[in-house]
């Protein structure tokens, strides 16, 4: 197995999914081709991407199926590879895009197109984060995935689209740059930029201190922290439905890989110079953002600042650093992708058919939509942290490590999840229940079949990973143990 | 046979899941009812049949089905551990809850979504299982937060209410902050003792008598801090002062789940918890002591609101809450026997009343207030001799099951010399002249003297149906007899061999209580039924007198000491207005003013200036350049 270069399959497949296209003409005859060649490519990554994890040595905590090629003298290589930590993620992300495309097929009304590309590009990208085993190749799909997004949201978005693209786009880019500079550093310093090397050795502490800002200056942005998070709900509220599915259920999960892979890593003793600040930002995003989905008046908008809530534990227990705590963070961020992915596609559902999000003209759909109110409950319950469902889990390990470490922030992010529930029960009561008295959703629609192929996989993954998460934390354990090694064997 | 008591629930709540997303009708509806009825009685004998075969020689079973969670060195299995405690929550959470099924049939008989309501009975009946099924603390959380979710369902069952839904929103979230307490209970115990299976953890309580533990600041005896936390999460579940207010509330939910949820069993799981972990609570006499002042604040707090309520649900409600506290402080004292006997009879009489109230509220079509009602009971005699049965249980009248129960725990009171037992007696034994009170008040309002209610509906009140009447019928049988058949195995001579060890059990020597003190409650609870008749049948101006003579404190009650007022303000109104000052002062206008849109303006401000100088005229460049100069051969002549 070890001799195909399965990793280069799954990231160029997209690229050949993308060649494709473009040989099919965008007449309206034929929107439907594309939209068959974009879903069977994106599909059949879904399927390698699974054969990776399933020849995934489990046991095994160091990096697997590794290709190099040599690509700018002998240091900079084309190099990639998965462990335990990454490859839940790149599995995360095949499994999210062909979901995205199936969830386009009609509100995506023009140049459909290049908007497919706009997709398939954007999972090139992704997965080369993931995959990457060297700062450079990270460093250019880290950034190079903006650009999809950028088109994604600035084109096919809301009214405000050009405001809340650009927001994003040079916020994100802002904080990049500094990153950039410490990439630069890093391999002025080493020699090299093979991550597998990076992260065996020892940097001083005042170099880990500047080096760790700036990477810090851009995860922060990214996954985002309170207080960078302005852009996100903007950037979910103007995105086209699939484009929030995407940007909540993956983007946001690179920057939560990257502390792991990076700022904690490389960085140790500044890590826990700075995880007191962490904690303090991370509970202040469980807090204050929860508190402020209380008070939304549009769906999206809600759900986006719960988003960043919910990677507030994330933040947290990273910088525990205890095997709960970053086992516990990957869980969340693997659940939080399903599940925020899963809630605003529910959006997206009645969007379609409603045309707006603002949440006070809905209400009462369960009498007409009992499949979709069930889906949605789905949802909801694991957003708000229900045991038995994939929320619970990650949040539990978190919630658990960062009372270890320090039992004033476990009080204050526990507190979180009665928000949580509050801001949750409160969304669904006003859109799901009451009486269905206003006029327009009269003769709305339950799901479409469409839409059930979309939601079934979903729910069946929520439900699974909160009762039998096991499978899932088999793979972490390793190299989370690995990483924590490393850190332990720096700090000492 | 274990696994079947557990699993049958699962599969009627899955079968009426998947049935309810046909269109209903009668087929349909007929199936699942049948179903989930049948699979719960199954259940419900074989619990039954475990309790009993396990009265004198009680064993200990142990499935573990899978494993859960593991991370690092914590390690959490699905699995189902059955000693007494458990034996006993089971036989009450399925047979109550069987008959609730099989009532249920009746009663939801005009409901437009019958697979949906049995499914929801079924997913709690699962829930609350795998709850007292749990032989560690974090499935033990699964079920505790399942059942709050099923409890919440139901409550809101009738979606097209506002104020349904606002109940079930509100029980939702007071429990969740009582879970709050319970899990940050559940990180200390793992903190503590590394683990949180039960069996660890109650084996080496000992060893950690006098540890210490640092949380926010406060050094603290481990076991404290973790009773103290527990009990927070018990006091949710359980309505307990303070986290009460979801109770009378969650009456908004159809009458079958409030016998069912908030009066036999859920409300009864905070109860279990304290029991579950009377290893822990035996060693820590604060965290006792305050158990004690809670349920008898409690007991006391809750029976003076029912004394005035109006709705037949309502009343019955506080009487709960009441009762509960009764548990609580029997617990708090160290008597774990006594509070799960109470726990045990009560779970019978107390749903008994309410199927008994929910038989009444069909028979007068969908009335509630007991002002409205009066002189139904030559319509509903049946109705009316279970109701009467269940008050005369619930008021200790001699030899009833609540006899039994409730002076074993006003005994311990009497007996004990714990902190706050003295106050414990003494709000116990007035609650029972209250309880007495407020119960037959609502028996004489309802059944007796003359009717206040229209002409024409009162005509047409009729007896319920039989599917309702026979389950009524199964829990006076347990609210008359339960009581004098188990009281040997729960507290007395037989205690010893019946628990055996899954509770801490107090060895004190027999004490000799004077007759007086013994039938002191029965007298009392007579007391209270004779003023509630003076007052309601006899002499029925009194009533409005004394409400008009004390005014404010008329008032207080009813409004039930003002605590969701209270809690608006205090909680409330400040989350909100905090969410929209974080959302349009912080985020809106700082971050964004001073951040991106900042930035951003800024940008715009300097090239605008910026480009004011490139006017493109020589002069203005020859100009600067002239300034420029002469600048630096002053700054040659001067410095250098």
């Amino acid at each position: 197995m070890n001799e195909l270069p399965i990793l280069s399959i799954l990231l160029i497949l997209p690229v050949i999914g993308i060649l494709l296209l473009t040989f099919i003409s965008s007449n309206s005859e034929s929107d439907g081709n594309l939209k068959q060649t974009a879903l069977w490519v994106s599909f059949l990554n879904f399927i390698i991407s699974l054969v990776v994890l399933f020849n995934f040595n489990q046991v095994d905590p160091n990096f697997q199926f590794v290709e190099k090629y040599y690509w700018l003298g002998d240091t900079i290589s084309y190099h990639v590879g998965v462990d335990g930590i990454s490859i839940l993620f790149v599995v995360l992300t095949t499994f999210l895009v062909p979901i995205c495309i199936l969830a386009s097929y009609n509100n995506i009304k023009f140049s459909i197109k290049e908007y497919l590309i706009a997709f398939l590009a954007l999972e090139t990208f992704m997965i080369g984060v993931f995959i990457s085993m060297d700062l450079i190749l990270f460093y250019l799909f880290f950034e190079g995935g903006l650009i999809p997004m950028f088109l994604i949201i600035g084109i096919w978005g809301g009214e405000r689209r050009i405001y809340s693209t650009f927001k994003f786009f040079l916020y994100t880019l802002a904080g990049s740059v500094f990153m950039l500079l410490a990439v630069i550093f890093m391999y002025w310093e080493v020699g090299t930029s093979s991550i597998p090397i990076l992260l065996q050795y020892e940097f001083s502490y005042d170099a880990q201190i500047i080096l760790w800002l700036a990477f810090f200056a851009s995860f922060v942005v990214k996954i985002p922290m309170w207080p960078f998070h302005t852009w996100l709900p903007d950037a979910h509220v103007e995105a086209p439905t699939a484009g929030s599915v995407i940007l909540a259920g993956v983007l946001l999960k690179l920057a939560g890989y990257g502390f792991i892979r990076f700022s904690i890593t490389m960085f140790p003793d500044a890590s826990h110079y700075f995880a007191p600040m962490i904690y303090a930002l991370s509970i202040i995003a469980i807090i204050f953002t929860s508190l402020i989905a209380l008070v939304q008046e549009d769906m999206k908008k809600l759900i986006a600042y719960s988003s960043v809530a919910h990677m507030g534990f994330v933040t947290l227990g990273i910088f525990t650093f205890t095997i709960q705590g970053i086992e516990g963070a990957i869980i969340q961020m693997i659940s939080h992708g399903i599940v925020s992915a899963a809630l605003f596609l529910c959006v997206g559902v009645v969007y379609d058919r409603m045309h707006t999000r603002e949440i006070e003209r809905y209400g009462g759909l369960v009498n007409r939509m009992p499949l979709y109110s069930f889906s949605f409950m789905i949802f909801i319950l694991a957003s708000l942290g229900l045991p038995g469902t994939s929320g619970f889990v990650g949040e539990f390990l978190v919630l658990l490590s960062i009372f270890s470490v320090n039992t004033y922030f476990a009080v204050f992010a526990t507190m979180g999840v009665v928000l949580a529930a509050t801001y949750s029960l409160w969304l669904y009561r006003k859109i799901i229940f009451g009486q269905l008295i206003k006029d327009d959703l009269k003769d709305i629609l339950d799901l479409s079949s469409r839409e059930i192929v979309i939601f079934a996989p979903l729910i069946l993954l929520t439900i699974l990973i909160g009762i039998y998460p096991i499978p899932v934390l088999e793979i972490i354990e390793p190299s989370s143990q690995l990483t924590l090694e490393i850190i332990n064997g720096k700090m000492d | 046979m274990i696994h079947s008591i557990v699993l049958l629930p699962l599969f009627g709540f899955i079968i009426s899941c998947l049935f309810s997303f046909f269109k209903s009708d009668q087929t349909i509806d007929r199936i699942t009812q049948t179903v989930t009825s049948l699979f719960i009685t199954i259940s419900a004998i074989l619990s039954f049949y475990l309790f009993v075969i396990n009265l004198s020689d009680p064993q200990v079973y142990k499935f573990t089905l899978f494993t859960w969670i593991t991370s690092g060195d914590l390690s959490v299995n699905w699995s189902l551990y059955i000693d007494a405690v458990t034996r006993v929550m089971l036989v009450v959470i399925t047979s109550v809850s069987a008959l609730v099924h099989i009532y249920s049939i009746g009663y939801m008989s005009h409901d437009d979504s019958k697979p949906r309501f049995m499914g929801y009975l079924s997913l709690f009946t699962f829930a609350m299982i795998m709850l007292v099924t749990a032989d560690n603390f974090l499935q033990l959380f699964f079920g505790w937060e399942g059942v709050g979710l099923a409890s919440y369902l139901l409550i809101g069952y009738w979606y097209k209410k506002p104020s349904a839904n606002a109940a079930a929103i509100k029980a939702f979230i007071v429990n969740r902050i009582g879970d709050f307490g319970l899990a940050l209970g559940i990180f200390t115990i793992y903190m503590v003792f590394g683990s949180i299976d039960y069996q660890v953890v109650f084996e080496n309580v000992d060893k950690f008598d006098e540890t210490n533990f640092n949380f926010i600041g406060y050094d603290i005896n481990a076991i404290t801090l973790i009773c103290f936390l527990l009990f927070i999460g018990a006091m949710g579940k359980s309505a307990q002062l303070f986290l009460h207010t979801w109770l009378p509330d969650a009456m908004e939910g159809p009458t079958p789940v409030s016998a069912l949820i908030h009066a036999a069993t859920m409300v009864t799981a905070g109860v279990f918890l304290v029991v579950r972990c009377s290893p822990l609570f035996d060693l820590s006499v604060e965290a006792s002591s305050f158990v004690t002042l809670v349920g008898a604040s409690t007991a006391f707090f809750a029976a003076t609101i029912g004394l005035v309520q109006n709705d037949i649900k309502r009343v019955i409600a506080y009487s709960t809450c009441s009762q509960l506290g009764y548990m609580f402080f029997a617990a708090g004292l160290g008597a774990y026997g006594a509070a799960m006997f109470h726990l045990f009879t009560h779970a019978f009489f107390k749903a008994l009343l309410f199927l008994g109230a929910g038989s009444v509220i069909h028979s007068v079509h969908e009335e509630q207030d007991i002002r409205k009602m009066g002189g139904i009971y030559i319509f509903t005699p049946l109705t009316h001799a279970m109701m009467v049965i269940g008050t005369i249980s619930l008021m200790g009248f001699p030899f009833t099951s609540g006899f039994y129960s409730k002076d074993a725990i006003i005994e311990a009171a009497y007996l004990s010399d714990a902190m706050f037992s003295n106050y414990a007696y003494f709000l116990g034994t007035l609650g029972v002249v209250m309880t007495s009170f407020y119960s037959w008040r609502l028996m004489f309002l309802t059944f007796n003297g003359n009717t206040r209610m229209e002409e024409q509906k009162f005509r047409e009140v009729h007896e319920s149906p039989y599917v309702m009447l026979i389950p009524l019928f199964i829990l006076a049988i347990g609210a008359l007899s339960f009581g004098y058949i188990f009281k040997s195995y729960f507290i007395g001579g037989a205690s010893v061999e019946f628990w055996s060890h899954s509770i801490a059990i107090h060895y004190h020597e027999h004490h000799h209580i004077p007759f007086l003190i013994y039938y002191l409650p029965a007298m009392l609870g007579i007391l209270g039924f004779i003023i509630a008749w003076y007052m309601y049948l006899k002499n029925t101006r009194i009533p409005a007198a004394v409400a008009s003579l004390n005014e404010p404190l008329y008032k207080f009650l009813l409004n039930k000491w003002y605590f969701d007022e209270l809690y608006n303000y205090i909680f409330v109104i400040p989350a909100r207005s905090i969410g929209k000052f974080f959302w349009k002062i912080v985020d809106d206008y700082f971050i964004d003013g001073f951040g991106p849109n900042g930035i951003a303006s800024m940008v715009l401000k300097i090239s605008e200036k910026a480009r004011s100088i490139q006017t493109g005229f020589i002069y203005h460049y020859a100009f600067s350049i002239l300034i420029g100069l002469s600048f630096l051969i002053t700054y040659f002549i001067f410095v250098i």
